[in-house]
């Protein structure tokens, strides 16, 4: 393998895995409240749509898009949508205590219709399959760093080759693994996910928690539909429901970083180094595959590597269970609806 | 100390009669069509009475759509009832998508290979049993884990339906003979591995199978030995260790139960309803019957109105699609909305609301 392509594969891993570390780092937020939200993949579609919306109707209206505005306006777009899927999704669980798995995966399932409803609409507005490009909006977001993307050499393709909202999503992730452990509210949402009820005899208003959690966890998903629309996909939309399958992706990714964010700033990436794999597997092994299964064409094989993340997700979560770490485990009441006159 | 108490606030309240809780759950169902209409209506400028004649017509207008529509209740049925094993001893299997696939797969292959050179009864006995067996190991390596390391079972089953789905995409290129990525229809000719029409009905079979699997599976949780064993690890794993039940061989011996159920779906879809394999094959159904199953509080009765309601409303949406030239996700949505109408109601059949004044009286 080049060196050339070894970059591209980091390139490629890394603006996947921002995708996926966004989803991870709200969904934790929210499954640290107690709150298992299977809606994620739905949320991050809610975001992508919203904020591609946002971004179209204003690159239509104005003449010459002003970046800074462009940005302003699809991530306003993008929070507000997506912290009212939060809210929903609040209000049927701990309001009405729905079951959460039901109420995530219907969550899921609306909005995906939304988004790809809309998202037609748009492509028909806009002329057609393919026409569809916020092209000013999706330049604001795919800027870099000024002077360490370009003066560095290898160490700018490499570190500093990608839009801005790759660094965001990190330090959101290490802020919040702060905001778990060191402040006072990140402990008491921590208790709240663990034993509500004794979270609310501490005097700890449980609702109020819960709720937030759930509004601004999937606020930050949605930030990775956004970023899955404006920096991974250029700033283009497709009825294929590719932000679902990486949204499960990312509702893994918080199981497997045993609810750590600190740990999705490297696992989201592995998953994205596994995931592109199946473009850079050397010929030989290819070669000697072919032969094995006897295959004709070696990108029929494809299909088998593309099986590595999840095998790998599969090998860690058994090798982690292994071990046996209490500081590893889901927090307590994660997946149960709390009401007070029950305990 | 009137004054402390809230406005308003939620009690517990067990004691709704049936009657009660239908008449619940009819308001709910209303609510989400007017919503679903002034969803339509805002979008759309359509009257929303005539989008909802055309969804009727869509399910119901000719025999071959009642039966269609049947037949996908059936399937979404089995799958539901193949997840209820393994839920009920709390057990959250979310790979029934892929262990649907992997025994569709499995039909496909035999198929295949032998569908010219054994009798077509013998080869659906085989792919019966084969495509059940698929779906079973399917199941096994997750409580396998699950029952040694305590391995959450919610991701490994999730990660095994990509698993699947990457095998059965593999497997289309290699059977694929014009390069499309589609295998096309399988025996067309000889039909071999198809199944049979009975009294000139083609779909008999597959409600068959289904009815017989769930009356199966109803008696075997209900009225078996086994089946109490999964509902004292659901309850309380510490409990059921306790009394003496070798817990980890439950969860094994029970999710082989349910991958093989979810297997034998594949093999009713792909015998009897597409001839073919794709990953469309089980297209999200193993979601959707993981919300039927939830909705349904494991009832396999009950299970059939929601498989009902959902495949109605999906055959709906599509003739809204094609006679108001919408897009098809309208589908979704509606399916949305009318989903959280019911997991709202939910909510009024065990609890109720209680305003301050009533409470001073």
């Amino acid at each position: 393998m080049t060196g050339q392509s070894l970059i591209a594969w980091i390139n490629a891993a890394v603006t996947f895995g921002t995708v996926i570390m966004f989803g991870c780092v709200g969904e934790t937020l929210n499954e640290k409240a107690g709150g298992l939200n299977l809606g994620t993949p739905g949320i991050m579609m809610l975001g992508g749509i919203a904020s591609l919306a946002g971004a179209f109707f204003y690159e239509s209206a104005a003449a010459n898009p002003n970046p800074v505005l462009c940005v302003i306006i699809s991530l306003a777009c993008c929070i507000i949508v997506s912290s009212l899927a939060g809210l929903l999704y609040g209000f049927l669980t701990i309001t009405l205590r729905a079951n959460q798995n039901v109420t995530g995966l219907t969550l899921t399932m609306f909005g995906t219709g939304v988004a790809n409803f809309f998202g037609g609409s748009l492509i028909k507005l806009s002329g057609g399959v393919g026409q569809i490009n916020v092209a000013a909006t999706s330049r604001a977001f795919k800027t870099m760093l000024p002077f360490v993307s370009s003066k560095l050499g290898i160490v700018s393709q490499l570190l500093f080759h990608y839009g801005w909202l790759t660094y965001v999503v990190l330090i959101v992730a290490f802020l919040m693994q702060y905001f778990f452990n060191k402040t006072r509210t990140g402990l008491n949402l921590r208790a709240v996910g663990e034993n509500p009820a004794t979270a609310d005899a501490a005097g700890i208003d449980v609702t109020r928690y819960k709720y937030l959690a759930s509004c601004i966890g999937a606020a930050i998903a949605g930030i990775g539909g956004l970023y899955y629309v404006m920096d991974y996909v250029k700033g283009t939309w497709a009825n294929d429901s590719g932000i679902e399958a990486l949204g499960w992706l990312a509702v893994a990714l918080v199981i497997f970083t045993s609810w750590k964010p600190k740990n999705a700033t490297w696992g989201a990436y592995l998953f994205g180094f596994c995931y592109w794999i199946f473009l850079y597997v050397p010929t030989g092994i290819s070669s000697f595959l072919m032969k094995l299964f006897k295959v004709t064409k070696s990108t029929y094989l494809q299909n088998l590597y593309k099986m590595i993340p999840y095998l790998v997700t599969i090998i860690v979560l058994i090798m982690v269970s292994s071990r046996k770490k209490r500081e590893n485990q889901a927090p307590a009441s994660l997946g149960v609806s709390y009401f007070r006159e029950e305990r | 100390m009137a004054n402390k108490q809230p406005l308003i606030r939620i009690r517990k309240k067990e004691d709704r009669s049936f009657l009660e809780k239908i008449l619940i759950k009819v308001i709910f169902i209303i609510l989400a069509l007017v919503i679903s209409a002034l969803f339509i209506n805002s979008v759309t400028k359509l009257n929303p009475l005539s989008v909802y004649s055309s969804m009727f017509k869509g399910a119901f207008s000719t025999p071959r759509r009642i039966w269609i529509t049947v037949r996908d209740t059936c399937l979404l049925l089995s799958i539901a009832v193949g997840l209820t094993p393994a839920f009920r001893m709390k057990f959250w299997n979310t790979g029934a998508e892929g262990q649907m696939l992997i025994g569709g797969l499995m039909s496909a292959a035999m198929m295949i290979y032998l569908g010219d050179k054994i009798p077509s009864a013998l080869l659906l006995v085989l792919m019966f049993v084969f495509s059940a067996i698929a779906g079973a190991v399917w199941g096994f390596l997750p409580a396998f884990f699950k029952a040694k390391y305590n391995t959450n079972e919610t991701l490994f089953t999730l990660m095994m339906n990509y698993v699947g789905i990457q095998i059965v995409e593999f497997f289309v290129d290699v059977w694929d003979k014009k390069q499309s990525h589609s295998v096309g229809i399988i025996n067309g000719t000889s039909h071999a591995g198809w199944f049979p029409s009975i009294f000139g009905q083609q779909y008999i079979l597959n409600v068959l199978i289904v009815v017989l699997l769930t009356a199966a599976v109803f008696i075997y949780l209900r009225y078996t030995k086994h089946g109490y064993e999964v509902a004292v690890t659901g309850e309380s794993e510490s409990t059921a260790r306790y009394s003496g039940i070798n817990v980890p061989k439950v969860i094994i011996r029970t999710m082989l139960l349910s991958g093989a159920l979810c297997g034998l779906a594949g093999f009713t879809e792909v015998a009897g309803i597409s001839h073919t394999i794709s990953v469309e094959t089980s297209g999200g159904r193993g979601f959707t019957a993981i919300i039927v199953a939830w909705l349904a509080k494991l009832n396999p009765l009950v299970m059939v109105i929601y498989s009902f309601l959902i495949v109605f409303l999906n055959k709906g949406a599509v003739q809204i699609a094609s006679d108001f030239n919408l897009n098809e996700y309208a589908s979704n949505i509606i399916a949305g909305i009318l989903l959280f109408c019911i997991l709202a109601s939910e909510f009024y059949t065990g609890y109720e609301i209680v305003f301050r004044h009533k409470e001073e009286q």
